[in-house]
């Protein structure tokens, strides 16, 4: 299968990447497992003391550890939180979040910038979430960003593709993977994702807050495969006004009138 | 006196004592003192100072 997700030169099979919050310990294996997610986001916090479980205990090995820089308010934080990531010795990805605003969670896409170009020359692979504008994806590919990661809606919303419209522009003009980040409530939401053209799709609360975490860690995995095997056939064209038959317009019965 | 994560904490000899007396895994954490970045190879030989500032990290689940 020659459908990988090349993320600056690292190739993944799978284009669900999963979110760790917000799940009890136990949960989060399965969830990994029947996910397919080769890519797992964490945040940075203060540890703390004793014995106490961590969760890298709880990822299955050769998942790829996609820390965040949340709790960051500006570049500066950005930046001191990854290196801190970066020294727990699990690798140099990191996704890049910068949000001051606490009510909506939406990101700084000036900070990111700046914290981006900071930490692409320092060697780290960075993957910026963001509010989708094409100039803010743009000046993120000049600093050195691996991937764009345009939010479809609210952190934790469960409300699907707001953004569409601009999300498909970045999709459209921007040749880097773009990875839909935020918002994304249903599998049919991630599928529809897929079919625009994005590269990969993040999701974590629609998956921590669903009814049964497992079934939907696959059912997330399905519609995203569905989703790029639909974008790959080359969607059918849509007429905006009238129809066109389905059936031959010909050899029709006689029919009594 | 020295902080450690915010609050107030007795001071030791060196980084590696902090880490053990407070059972913090070392293949889990990442320390930080007075704004500086410890490597994980210096943590036997980095001395622990009265005033110190220090932050011990680690990864929790986040989105």
């Amino acid at each position: 299968m020659d459908d990988k997700l090349i993320i600056q030169g690292h190739e993944f099979t799978s284009r669900f990447i999963l979110g760790s919050g917000k799940y009890s310990l136990d949960l989060i294996k399965a969830a990994v497992e029947n996910a397919g997610a080769q890519i797992i986001t964490l945040a940075l916090r203060r540890a703390a003391t004793g014995n106490v479980a961590n969760i890298l205990d709880y990822i299955p090995e050769g998942v790829t550890l996609l820390p965040n820089t949340s709790g960051a308010r500006n570049a500066g934080e950005a930046v001191r939180i990854a290196r801190l990531a970066r020294e727990v010795g699990c690798g140099d990805f990191i996704k890049i979040e910068c949000i001051r605003d606490s009510k909506y969670l939406l990101p700084d896409n000036t900070e990111t910038i700046k914290a981006t170009e900071i930490l692409a020359k320092e060697g780290f692979v960075v993957m910026p979430y963001m509010y989708p504008d094409l100039n803010a994806a743009r000046d993120l590919k000049n600093a050195g960003a691996a991937t764009i990661m345009p939010l479809g809606a609210p952190i934790g919303s469960n409300k699907g593709l707001c953004t569409k419209e601009f999300i498909q522009i970045l999709i459209d003009e921007i040749d880097l993977p773009i990875i839909i980040d935020a918002g994304i409530g249903r599998p049919s939401q991630a599928c529809e994702a897929m079919e625009m053209g994005a590269a990969a799709v993040m999701a974590n609360t629609a998956i921590a807050t669903a009814g049964d975490v497992p079934a939907m860690a696959c059912a997330f995995k399905r519609a995203i495969e569905a989703g790029r095997a639909a974008y790959l056939s080359g969607l059918g064209r849509v007429i905006e006004k009238g129809a066109s038959a389905s059936s031959p317009l010909t050899g029709f019965l006689e029919m009594d009138s | 006196m020295i902080t450690l994560n915010g609050k107030e904490n007795k001071t030791y000899d060196n980084l590696n004592e902090l880490l053990r007396e407070n059972n913090f895994r070392k293949e889990r954490i990442a320390v930080e003192i007075n704004g500086v970045i410890i490597k994980k190879d210096d943590y036997e030989i980095t001395p622990i100072e009265d005033g110190d500032t220090i932050e011990v990290v680690a990864f929790m689940g986040g989105g």
